[in-house]
C-alpha cells in the first residue's frame, strides 16, 4: 500500500520521524541489546567487572529446576486464565445474543472491569480470600472448608487465576458479542425451523463460525496472561508459596531486582523476547485480523 | 410447540432464564467491587472481626477523607495527581508522536522510511517487561529516577498509535492532498489544517485505550519510583499493606482502590462507543 500523491522533502520527513525513532532507540532498542549483551556474562561479585561466560547462562538456567518448574507453572496459569475467561465470556455473550431488547444495557454492566487495573483486581480478591479477615474465605470456613492461600500451592494458583481471569471477562465479552452479532440470523433461523435444538445449532453453525473470533480471542488472552498480569500475582502471592505462582515474568523481576543476580536475569529476558516474538509472529500472520463489529 | 413462536429469540419462560444468567454474571462481576465499597464505609474493628457487614456503614467521609489527605505513605490526592500526569503524559505523547511518524511515512518518499517503518514495528516485540533491567538503568543513568520523565519516556513510544493512524491515512482520499498541493500549501498546513481534523474520532478513541493503558501501570511506577510521594495511585495501594504481622488498615486501603478504579470507569462508561471503537481499531 503506498500513497500516489506524496510531499516533496527529505528532511521534514526525518525531523518526523526522529521523536518516535529517538525515543524507540534510547528505551527500546538500547535496552534490548544490553539485555541481550549482559546475558553473555557474568558480573564479579564485587560488580568492578564482568566475565564472558557466552551461553553459560542459558545453560545454567535450563539446568536450573525453579526456572524450569517456571515454564510449567506459566503454561498452566496463562491456559486456565485463557479458558476460565473465554469460558465465562462466551457463555453470557450467547446468552446477550439471544435478547432482543437489553442486550445493550448488559453490556454497559460487563464493560466496565477492563477499566480496573490487574493490580487493583488483585487487592479486590485478596481482600475476599484473605485468612484472617476475607469474607468469602470466613464463609468457606464456616461451611468446614480452611482456605490458606498462604500455604497452599493449589489454592493460590486458582486464586490468582480467577482475579486475572475476571477482569478479562469484559474484553472477551465485547468481542463474543461482536462476533455473535455479525452471524446472519437467517442461517440460525434456516437450522431452526429443520428442527435443529440450540446446541445443535450452537455446536454445528454458530460456533464454527465464531471461530475466527475464538481464535484471536486465544492468542491475545494468553499474551495477557503472560505480560499484563504482573500486578495480580505481586499483590496477591508475590510469587508463592514455593514459587507456585512464579510465572516468567515475575521471575525476571524477582531475580532481577530482588535478587540482583543479573546475568540469569539478563537471560531470562532474551528468553522471553524469543516468546514474545514467536506470539507477535502468530498473531500477524494466522490471525484473520478482521473481527466483524 | 410452543417454544417455536421465536425460533431463535427466546420468550416467556426462556426469557427469564436468560435474564437470570446474566444477573448472575453481572454479580459475579460486581460483588468483588461491592465488597470493596462496604469495606470503604465501615470502621476497622467491623472489618477485622469477620464476617464483615455487606451493606455500606456510615464512615464514607471519614475513610475517603482520612486517604486523600494522609494515607499511609503518601496523600492519595498526591498519588491520584501523579497517575493523572502519568497517564495523559503517555496517552497524549503516544498519540502525537504516533501521528507525526505516520504523516512522514505515509505522505513522503525518504531514505530509510522503510527501515524506520520496521523499526517502529520491531518495538512491538519490546514490551517494558522483557527489558526491565536495561530500562532502568537507561533512566538511572539520566538520572530521571523518581521524575514524571522517567515515567513517561519509556512508555510512550508505540507501534500499535503508528500503524492506526497509518491504516487511516491511507484511506484518506489522494484528491485532498493534490488540491492542497496545488494550491501551494506547505505539506505542515496540510497536515494540520485538513488530516488533524479529520483524524478527530480515532485520536479520542487512541486517548480512551491508551489513557486506561497508562493509569494502569504497575511493574514501571514500582521499580522507579522509590519516593512514596511520586508513588502513581494503581502502585500505591500495594505498598500500603505493613509488611510484618501488623493489620492492614483496611478501610483507607479499600477507599484508595474504589479511587484507583473511578477515573478510567468512567473513561470506559462514559466514553463507551469511543471505547468500544478504539479496542476494536487497534486490534487490527
Amino acid at each position: 500500500m503506498e500513497k500516489r500523491v506524496t510531499f516533496k522533502g527529505i528532511w521534514l520527513p526525518i525531523l518526523l520521524v526522529a521523536p518516535q525513532i529517538a525515543i524507540t532507540a534510547v528505551f527500546f532498542f538500547y535496552p534490548a541489546g544490553q539485555a541481550i549483551w549482559q546475558s553473555l556474562f557474568i558480573p564479579d561479585p564485587f560488580g568492578f567487572s564482568m566475565q564472558w561466560v557466552g551461553l553459560g547462562n542459558f545453560e545454567f538456567l535450563f539446568s536450573d529446576p525453579f526456572y524450569r518448574a517456571s515454564f510449567v507453572t506459566t503454561a498452566v496459569f496463562s491456559i486456565l486464565v485463557t479458558v476460565v475467561s473465554m469460558g465465562i465470556a462466551l457463555y453470557l455473550a450467547v446468552l446477550a445474543d439471544r435478547l432482543i431488547k437489553g442486550s445493550g444495557t448488559y453490556r454497559t454492566l460487563l464493560i466496565w472491569p477492563y477499566a480496573v487495573a490487574p493490580a487493583v483486581a488483585g487487592v479486590l480478591w485478596l481482600f475476599m480470600f484473605n485468612t484472617r479477615v476475607g469474607v468469602v474465605s470466613w464463609y468457606l470456613g464456616q461451611l468446614g472448608y480452611d482456605w490458606n492461600h498462604v500455604l497452599n500451592e493449589g489454592e493460590a494458583m486458582g486464586l490468582v487465576v480467577v482475579a486475572s481471569a475476571w477482569g478479562r471477562i469484559s474484553y472477551n465479552f465485547l468481542f463474543f458479542l461482536a462476533g455473535l452479532q455479525a452471524i446472519p440470523k437467517s442461517v440460525i433461523e434456516a437450522a431452526a425451523i429443520d428442527g435443529a435444538r440450540f446446541w445443535t445449532r450452537f455446536r454445528t453453525i454458530v460456533f464454527p463460525l465464531l471461530s475466527p473470533t475464538t481464535f484471536f480471542l486465544l492468542v491475545v488472552n494468553i499474551i495477557y496472561a503472560f505480560f499484563e498480569t504482573f500486578g495480580v500475582i505481586h499483590t496477591i502471592t508475590s510469587g508463592g508459596p514455593q514459587q507456585a505462582t512464579t510465572i516468567l515474568v515475575y521471575k525476571v523481576y524477582s531475580d532481577g531486582f530482588v535478587g540482583q543476580d543479573l546475568g540469569s536475569s539478563a537471560a531470562q529476558s532474551v528468553v522471553l523476547l524469543v516468546l514474545v516474538s514467536i506470539l507477535t509472529v502468530v498473531q500477524f500472520k494466522y490471525i484473520e485480523r478482521r473481527v466483524h463489529y | 410447540m410452543s417454544d417455536h413462536t421465536g425460533m431463535v429469540e427466546k420468550r416467556g419462560v426462556g426469557l427469564w432464564l436468560t435474564h437470570l444468567g446474566l444477573i448472575i454474571g453481572v454479580l459475579f462481576i460486581f460483588f468483588p467491587i461491592w465488597l470493596a465499597f462496604v469495606a470503604s464505609t465501615v470502621t476497622q474493628p467491623e472489618i477485622v472481626r469477620p464476617p464483615m457487614p455487606l451493606l455500606p456503614g456510615d464512615q464514607f467521609f471519614e475513610n475517603y477523607g482520612r486517604a486523600l489527605t494522609s494515607g499511609i505513605n503518601a496523600p492519595v490526592a498526591l498519588m491520584l495527581f501523579n497517575s493523572l500526569v502519568m497517564a495523559m503524559g503517555i496517552a497524549l505523547g503516544k498519540i502525537a508522536i504516533s501521528l507525526l511518524s505516520a504523516f512522514a511515512i505515509v505522505y513522503f518518499r525518504f531514505p530509510l522510511r522503510k527501515t524506520f517503518f520496521w523499526l517502529i514495528f520491531l518495538t512491538l516485540m519490546l514490551p517494558v517487561e522483557v527489558r526491565i533491567v536495561p530500562t532502568y538503568e537507561v533512566i538511572a543513568n539520566f538520572g530521571m529516577l523518581n521524575s514524571y520523565q522517567g515515567l513517561i519516556l519509556p512508555l510512550v513510544a508505540s507501534a500499535t498509535a503508528t500503524f492506526l493512524f497509518r491504516q487511516f491515512f491511507m484511506t484518506v482520499p489522494d484528491e485532498l492532498a493534490e488540491a492542497a498541493r496545488v494550491d501551494g500549501a506547505k505539506p505542515m498546513r496540510f497536515f494540520v489544517d485538513i488530516l488533524l481534523p479529520m483524524s478527530r474520532t480515532n485520536i479520542a478513541a487512541l486517548f480512551v485505550i491508551l489513557f486506561i493503558y497508562g493509569w494502569n501501570q504497575y511493574l514501571w511506577p514500582l521499580l522507579i519510583t522509590t519516593d512514596p510521594e511520586m508513588n502513581t495511585i494503581v502502585m500505591g495501594i500495594k505498598q500500603m499493606f505493613p509488611s510484618g504481622d501488623d493489620t492492614a488498615d483496611w478501610p483507607v486501603i479499600m477507599a484508595t482502590s474504589i479511587l484507583a478504579m473511578v477515573p478510567p470507569v468512567l473513561v470506559v462508561v462514559g466514553m463507551q462507543r469511543l471505547f468500544v471503537r478504539g479496542l476494536v481499531e487497534s486490534e487490527k
